[in-house]
């Protein structure tokens, strides 16, 4: 039904645009719905990553709509698929913000989709919030990211898994773009600090998905610990490729990555057992709000749905914080929303309290570090209330509102 | 010493896998010059096949040595009869045509079974080499490889067959004279490189896993082994495969992957600039 009102609409926006060269928006029809847009991929190789946080997109506007819409207007949410390629990603945040004229635009998975859309959003001042998990520094006002960064992650993982497998040399494995490489500098900093080393890094484009010479080279530097910031599907072969080469049992593995896609679904026990992972939110958290969330997910997308990653969690999250923003400011204009987001909003959802951070427009979220285990997380260790400490070091939007870079940690280069 | 010899051994790894992936394309490249852009989606397909029936309790090897093959070559067959059949000496159209084949089948994987499939594990377990250690399934592909090739070299040298494949290759006229059909051979072929590419596809389905997409990254590797051959279909392939493999290798080993890649893309166009039809045209010629 809602799909035939779209159509239906569209013909008469269509309609509309052809009869009228001036410009003259027919907004007339959508004047009662608030428009929001989601862009994630449903499809291509990194659609692990965007089916559960697309779930969760669509559960927290029909919860919303359900206890009537924002401002008592009802939301109108249109999905939009750029099957993992980075240039349909500025094409439709493009469409999403000019055509569609959405209020906010919820979305981006790799860091490279999130680089493709800001600027974007940026120069047509639509709002937009982030909700991977990603490797930090970004400073722009328009831009909230809901997702864990490396301070509220990696600072505290990166000592405990050296500690807990008595490990100072670390190998890094990495994909190939911006997240990777970034990740690395910070993996490579708190390693440091820990009195470690990384022994090597390498980088792998996202669709290699042979790493026999690379586990040969593993095994010659013999390094204590493997971390691995892989990403995607065909990266996925890797852990089997590790067991298959016997390493499982000789070198113990943590990852940056491993799960937000619902790898530990993909991959068989023997493979993932013992791989050591730290995310802001896992499905097994024991919350009553995470277990209702839970409930209602199941209930709307059936058993076999995927799993809730972080991203998912922090989808319905970002959702919901809009929507507190736009009541708090009484419109869904851009500025006043802001100005109501930076007053540090709170929302206590599954993934526990999230606070927005106004100095960077991070969250401050509860982290935690699990051990991937028969399909399974098993939590090790939680870390309450964590500031996004990485970009509040460098960002400061209300000293600098028209700041919009992403600022990358400084790590002296290593060789090897 | 158990370095070099690590190396010498991922080295021959690397080389048999090219040679595995790049089979089926070069029979239907080398027989026909049919430029087959499928021949990603034919691997994918077999490692679907091993995949799927592993989940219904099928034994790997019984789906790599008799299902993977015999669906695939199914596939080709009805490729062939609906698509190729019409192109033959029409270089790009087949380009194109097989292009649009290959988008299909991703298609219909993706409809049928999603986009992503939870992989089989690698069977074998591994061996101690020294301080390294190296899964035995990787060494089972190498000997597989080898009886492949000898298995080819024997039908190509010594059968009936074989004679009749040669006789095409060098004069598709001349063959036809002497009461060859060319039809029967170009369809007998299509479907054996499609068969061979399902077997290959079933064969590194444990240690690639499987995604619909996968097609994409094996087609310029296969490409570039199969041109860089040249018209020898065996020697070709196994020439090049030694070269492109082997660079690669000791590329990753030296430096990192990326640029192990890299050194493979360059060693090929300095290969083709220098050699334009192809390292058989030059050595090797009388395996032909």
């Amino acid at each position: 039904m809602k799909d035939m009102q779209r159509r239906h609409f569209l013909g008469l926006g269509a309609a509309g645009l052809l009869a009228t060269p001036f410009l003259a928006r027919p907004a007339l029809a959508a004047a009662d719905k608030i428009q929001i847009a989601g862009i994630h991929d449903a499809s291509g190789g990194i659609d692990i990553y965007g089916r559960p946080m697309i779930n969760c997109l669509n559960l927290a506007v029909d919860k919303l709509n359900a206890a009537g819409g924002v401002l008592g207007r009802e939301i109108e949410l249109v999905n939009y698929d750029p099957q993992s390629n980075m240039q349909l990603y500025a094409q439709y945040a493009t469409e999403a913000a000019t055509r569609q004229r959405a209020a906010v635009v919820f979305g981006g998975i790799l860091s490279a989709s999130r680089e493709a859309m800001r600027p974007v959003l940026d120069r047509y001042r639509t709002l937009y919030f982030y909700s991977l998990l990603y490797e930090g520094g970004v400073c722009d006002r328009n831009t909230f990211c809901m997702g864990s960064t490396p301070g509220q992650t990696l600072e505290k993982f990166t000592p405990y898994v050296m500690q807990k497998f008595g490990g100072k040399k670390v190998y890094v494995l990495a994909a190939d773009y911006n997240y990777g490489q970034i990740t690395t500098r910070w993996i490579e900093k708190f390693v440091r600090e820990n009195g470690g080393d990384v022994v090597r890094a390498d980088f792998f484009p996202l669709d290699v998905n042979d790493f026999g010479s690379t586990i040969r080279q593993i095994q010659a530097q013999a390094p204590d610990i493997v971390m691995s910031v892989l990403v995607g599907g065909a990266h996925n072969a890797f852990y089997r490729q590790w067991l298959a080469s016997g390493m499982k049992d000789k070198i113990p593995m943590a990852s940056t990555t491993f799960g937000i896609g619902n790898e530990q679904v993909l991959t068989t026990s023997e493979e993932h057992d013992g791989i050591i992972v730290s995310y802001a939110y896992f499905d097994g958290i024991k919350s009553p709000e995470n277990e209702a969330f839970k409930t209602e997910y199941y209930a709307k997308f059936g058993d076999k749905a995927d799993a809730i990653t972080e991203g998912g969690a922090m989808t319905y999250h970002a959702v919901n914080l809009w929507a507190k923003a736009v009541e708090m400011a009484g419109t869904i204009e851009r500025d006043p929303v802001i100005e109501a987001l930076e007053t540090g909003l709170s929302f206590s959802g599954p993934a526990g309290v999230t606070t927005i951070n106004a100095q960077t427009h991070h969250n401050t979220l509860d982290s935690y570090i699990a051990e991937v285990r028969a399909n399974n997380y098993v939590v090790l260790e939680s870390f309450s209330q964590q500031p996004p400490s990485d970009t509040l070091a460098v960002c400061d939007l209300g000293a600098n509102p028209n700041d919009a870079t992403q600022y990358v940690v400084e790590v002296p280069e290593i060789a090897g | 010493m158990d370095y070099v010899a690590i190396i010498l051994l991922q080295t021959t790894i690397s080389i048999a896998n090219l040679v595995l992936i790049s089979a089926g394309l070069a029979v239907i490249f080398g027989m026909m010059r049919v430029i087959n852009f499928a021949h990603g989606e034919f691997l994918m397909l077999g490692g679907y096949t091993a995949v799927i029936a592993a989940q219904h309790g099928v034994p790997l090897l019984l789906s790599c040595f008799v299902l993977a093959p015999i669906l695939v070559g199914l596939v080709g067959l009805v490729v062939e009869y609906l698509v190729i059949r019409h192109l033959y000496g029409r270089l790009l159209d087949t380009m194109l045509a097989t292009w649009g084949v290959s988008l299909i089948l991703i298609g219909l994987v993706t409809v049928s079974f999603g986009n992503s499939v939870s992989g089989i594990s690698t069977p074998f377990g591994s061996v101690a080499i020294g301080r390294f250690t190296i899964g035995l399934y990787e060494l089972f592909l190498v000997a597989v490889t080898i009886a492949l090739v000898v298995a080819g070299y024997l039908v190509m040298r010594f059968s009936r067959i074989g004679l009749i494949a040669r006789a095409t290759m060098q004069d598709r006229e001349m063959a036809e004279a002497l009461g060859i059909n060319q039809r029967a051979v170009y369809r007998a072929t299509f479907v054996t490189g499609a068969a061979l590419s399902g077997f290959a596809g079933a064969l590194i389905a444990p240690i690639a896993g499987v995604v619909p997409t996968i097609g994409a990254s094996y087609l310029a590797k296969c490409f570039i082994t199969v041109i860089s051959g040249g018209p020898a279909i065996i020697a070709g392939t196994l020439s090049a495969s030694g070269l492109l493999g082997g660079v690669n290798v000791i590329m990753t080993f030296l430096s990192t992957p990326v640029l192990a890649e890299v050194a493979l893309l360059a060693t090929a166009v300095i290969l083709l600039r220098v050699l334009p039809q192809g390292i058989t045209s030059k050595f090797f010629r009388r395996s032909q």
